[in-house]
């Protein structure tokens, strides 16, 4: 892992990670003038787990997602102005404005889409894991899910099957401690989410989810592994999100938690802590980061830009796409 | 009688509050219940006032609904909350293949007092995961009921109804009309499963209706009478059982029928309403009858699609213009 | 077998264990012969050679004790107390049957003694498992669920989420895998990720405890334990009782799957067969009263066969009947023609 002593490699980071935060704002702002319609699930607060993950990737690997998953397809190279027209509806958008928020896939980049049902992803993920195999490729397939979708039979079933055929599938839990406002403590009855790895006789690791580059070190020990076809994975990253369940929720999920607690975790903020240890390092100066900043905020610019100029669908493409 | 206006889901709370008073067996399971008051806050209030008899869950669908059949079962009466109609399709074993068939499977030794209760409905830009209407499923699977109102007066009424009934019952609601409201008396009342009910008389047609379709059929009855033609609207409030005798009376009289739904068109409940209607009352019409559904899509995201993909009142007025042969100009 | 060690040495209780072994082998043999001389429609799964799993945990349940059983569940309905005049008729379709004829083999309920029903489905019981878990947690009272499943279930979700809540929740309930080795064809070493299903408990934090589930004493203790722990509210248990089952998944199952040398090595571990040598060991049966159990129950198996076949079959439209509690035309439509 030569690139973690590459100043460059942390800079890239810590660029994802700060666009993928001013995705999101930008994103609530719309969704807050009504630009938005639906309903968005900020992944703000959680953005070292889709950065982690996904620098230990290819592009040519493939990606599960959730319903909070904008950040994971911009850690994955997806493309901010389709993204956005996809949130606004527009034509222009990865699904020509038939999904949304919550429905963003890009296949040329790997990203077999985000899903509006918890525990959606796993059995596909399964089910790249196997084309892959039988492909003969070295490609692994990375599988996103939230603390919620862990008590989904879809998980016990995924990770059995996974685990008896030696899948190439990293199973990474982006444990933000809350299944909507169910606390994982009253979820599940074990410490951590990772002993559940015992009962499929795979490895599992709990790491600090704001930890950017703990979760990519354990990521690229997870993709080696199903790299050279020892089979799946399972991370627990524990992290958490700054904001509520969805752009609805009152109070940024005051109803149950605490503000001592979302206080205390907001000082654990992941972008902050890179920051500071890339200044501790030397590795950034306030030129530099002025200058990633203006860059990240001239792309979420154009991109909100290229989204407001999109037209609309025509109303008639409602029928197309449904078959091949 | 004493009304007062109540939303739907202000009725819904009290269907509960009174009937869980009445009967410690009752008790609400689902998702985020406790904390959140459900995911749309439609059980706001209920968790302090009966603590302990509204139970949080893990998103673990199958077994919820599980959970709530076994307590059905051995003495309890379940409600169970599932979010969105969308997540019954992660409990389908268990809804179709368990709590419809017990019952019968076994003899007739079970009863099954349960309530299904899921929002449906597209109309929020809420995308192919959250936004389906799938009555029609359940209607076609035998051993369920499916009750499916949209104003707070039937909402209270039948989900006491439900709630007390012996047998497993789903439950939707249309989720664009939770804030909608209507009278609804003080005094205590109930209403029977499988009775329809005229939301608005007419001679010309009848459009036989449920759910949030009602809403845009009454709309349109009232600008049609300007135009000299008088819509009879019928809600179903029931899907199964059915009132054939309801809709046989309205038939009889207008000789023209539209059915209408927010499911896609294609196997709908339209069909079976109106191949039952041209089976048995087929000298009783005036017109083919005509039917308004949704596109065999899923329920696209961009409001443009969406708006397109789902029925409304145009949709109606069109299908109006149409069987009456009217240039759709002339509206 | 070993009977040493076991805390509980009391002969008549024993003999009890033996005779309803002997019960459910003969029914199953029974059913196997009239299934192949056509009196029974459909197919039957037979648990022969896994009686001790039924033995050994329904003997410890009250009659007010739930269980939910499966597609191979005539042992569990024998060992919890079913009546089986009313099995044979069922399994013959008949009018007095448990479900009338409407459920046969594969779907016997007995709701009076706490049989809340076999399951077609594979894992169908784990949901129904916790609601009755949740029910007397609710209603206060100190009964016990218990959930039979093969080793196929343990794969799939419905297990899964069923653990976790029971957990969660402290549910009183036993959930008790029958290892017989395959999932219809499949091995349980291919289809599993682990080598003992009884370490999947961890994933739960239940305690899990794999058992030689053809030692119905070894079993019995277990049981006792695990009920005791359930009734005490302490929470649920997992047991893995592994066995083998002597017959095909279904009868007339070509079992293409595994040897007959296999099958032969597994004899030898017959249950039945096994604590009978141990009960003659300790001077509890001889050949005489052994005999006259066998004689005894096939007396009684006879004679429910005969009720069975001298039953009539229900009218073809009470097809229409058992739907709904509150029955109506409007509820069952008419078929047209």
């Amino acid at each position: 892992m030569t690139e973690l002593i590459d100043p460059t490699f942390y800079i890239k980071m810590y660029e994802q990670m700060l666009t993928i935060r001013s995705f999101e704002e930008k994103a609530i702002e719309l969704f807050e003038h009504n630009l938005i319609r639906g309903n968005i699930h900020p992944c703000i607060g959680q953005e070292a787990v889709s950065v982690g993950v996904c620098l230990a990737l290819r592009r040519e690997d493939y990606m599960l997602n959730t319903h909070r998953g904008h950040g994971n397809c911009i850690a994955k190279g997806a493309d901010l102005k389709r993204m956005m027209a996809e949130l606004l509806g527009r034509s222009t958008g990865y699904c020509k404005g038939k999904g949304g928020s919550m429905h963003i896939a890009d296949f040329e980049g790997g990203n077999l889409g985000a899903n509006g049902i918890v525990g959606g992803g796993l059995p596909i993920a399964v089910g790249a894991g196997i084309s892959i195999q039988n492909r003969g490729t070295d490609q692994v397939v990375a599988c996103f899910f939230g603390d919620g979708a862990v008590n989904q039979g879809t998980f016990h079933e995924s990770m059995n099957l996974a685990a008896i055929w030696k899948l190439p599938v990293i199973f990474i839990c982006e444990n933000n401690q809350y299944a909507l406002s169910t606390p994982i403590q009253e979820a599940i009855s074990i410490p951590k989410i990772s002993d559940r790895a015992l009962a499929y006789g795979i490895p599992g690791v709990t790491i600090d989810g704001n930890d950017v580059t703990e979760v990519y070190i354990q990521m690229r020990k997870a993709v080696e592994r199903a790299r050279s076809g020892k089979g799946p994975t399972l991370l627990d990253c524990v992290t958490y999100r700054f904001y509520g369940h969805f752009t609805g929720d009152p109070g940024r999920g005051i109803t149950y938690r605490s503000k001592e607690e979302m206080e205390e975790w907001l000082r654990r903020c992941p972008i902050k802590r890179l920051r500071e240890y890339l200044f501790r390092e030397g590795l950034l100066s306030e030129e530099k980061e002025e200058e990633i900043q203006s860059h990240v905020k001239k792309s979420i610019e154009e991109a909100v830009r290229f989204a407001q100029e999109s037209p609309f669908p025509n109303p008639e493409e409602a029928t197309q796409d449904l078959f091949y | 009688m004493n009304l007062r206006e109540l939303t739907n889901t202000e009725a819904m709370v009290e269907a509960l509050k009174e009937e869980m008073t009445r009967d410690p067996s009752i008790f609400i399971i689902g998702e985020d219940l406790v904390a959140h008051g459900g995911i749309f806050g439609q059980f706001i209030g209920l968790p302090e006032a009966f603590p302990g008899r509204v139970i949080d869950t893990p998103i673990s669908e199958t077994c919820i609904v599980g959970a709530g059949l076994g307590a059905a079962l051995t003495g309890m009466r379940p409600f169970v909350d599932l979010h969105f109609a969308d997540f019954t399709t992660c409990a389908m074993d268990e809804i179709v293949n368990q709590v419809a068939k017990i019952r019968y499977m076994f003899g007739g030794q079970a009863k099954i007092p349960l309530v299904i209760w899921a929002p449906d409905g597209a109309g929020l830009s809420a995308a192919a995961h959250h936004s389906q209407s799938l009555e029609a499923w359940f209607i076609h699977t035998p051993g369920l009921k499916v009750v499916s109102p949209c104003f707070p007066y039937d909402v209270k009424g039948l989900i006491k109804t439900s709630i007390r009934s012996d047998d497993p019952i789903i439950f939707f609601m249309h989720k664009k009309i939770f804030s909608r409201k209507g009278p609804v008396p003080e005094e205590e009342y109930v209403i029977p499963l499988g009775k329809a009910e005229i939301k608005h008389p007419g001679t010309d047609v009848t459009i036989i209706t449920y759910s949030i379709m009602v809403l845009h059929a009454l709309e349109v009855a009232e600008e049609m009478e300007k135009e000299g033609i008088r819509v009879e609207v019928l809600d179903l409030r029931t899907l199964w059982p059915m009132d054939w005798e309801r809709i046989a009376e309205s038939v009889t009289k207008t000789h023209r029928v539209i059915i209408a739904h927010e499911a896609c068109l294609t196997c709908g409940f339209g069909a079976e309403i109106s191949a039952r209607i041209q089976e048995e009352l087929f000298d009783e019409l005036d017109a083919p009858i005509f039917r308004v559904g949704a596109y065999r899509v899923p329920i696209p995201f961009s409001p443009p699609l969406e708006r397109f993909v789902i029925p409304g009142k145009e949709s109606l007025k069109k299908t109006i213009y149409n069987m009456f042969g009217k240039e759709i100009d002339s509206k | 077998m070993k009977g040493d060690g076991f805390m509980e040495k009391d002969s008549k209780t024993w003999l009890e264990l033996y005779r309803l072994m002997v019960k459910i082998r003969r029914f199953e043999t029974l059913t196997g012969e009239l299934f192949a001389s056509g009196k029974i429609p459909g197919f039957i799964h037979l648990s022969i050679g896994q009686e001790a799993s039924s033995v050994g945990v329904c003997s410890v349940l009250r009659k007010d004790d739930y269980i939910t059983t499966t597609h191979r569940g005539h042992g569990h309905v024998i060992a919890k107390g079913g009546d089986v005049k009313k099995m044979f008729a069922e399994l013959m379709g008949r009018e007095t049957g448990y479900c009338r004829g409407k459920g046969g083999s594969m779907h016997i309920a007995d709701f009076s003694i706490g049989i809340l029903g076999a399951n077609g489905v594979v894992a169908g019981g784990f949901p129904i498992i916790v609601g009755a878990g949740l029910s007397i947690k609710l209603r206060g009272t100190d009964q016990v669920a218990v959930c039979f499943f093969g080793d196929g279930a343990s794969n799939r979700g419905p297990f899964h989420e069923a653990l976790n809540m029971a957990s969660i929740w402290k549910l009183p309930i036993v959930f008790v895998c029958e290892n017989n080795q395959f999932a219809s064809t499949t091995s349980v070493h291919y289809s599993t990720s682990v080598k003992s299903i009884a370490l999947r408990g961890e994933a739960y934090g239940i305690p899990g405890r794999s058992l030689d589930g053809n030692n119905v004493l070894e079993v019995r203790e277990a049981a006792i334990e695990a009920v005791e722990r359930a009734r005490k509210g302490e929470g649920p248990t997992l047991l893995e009782n592994r066995t083998y089952r002597l017959r095909g998944h279904f009868e007339g199952d070509p079992q293409r799957y595994r040897t007959k040398e296999e099958v032969e090595k597994f004899s030898e571990k017959d249950p039945i067969r096994q604590f009978q040598a141990f009960l003659k060991n300790q001077k509890i049966l001889n050949e005489k009263s052994d005999q006259e159990i066998w004689n005894e129950i096939d007396q009684e198996l006879q004679e429910a066969i005969r009720f069975a076949e001298e039953s009539p079959f229900p009218q073809p439209q009470d097809a229409l009947k058992d739907l709904y509690v509150e029955e109506g035309e409007s509820l069952i439509q008419r078929r047209l023609v």
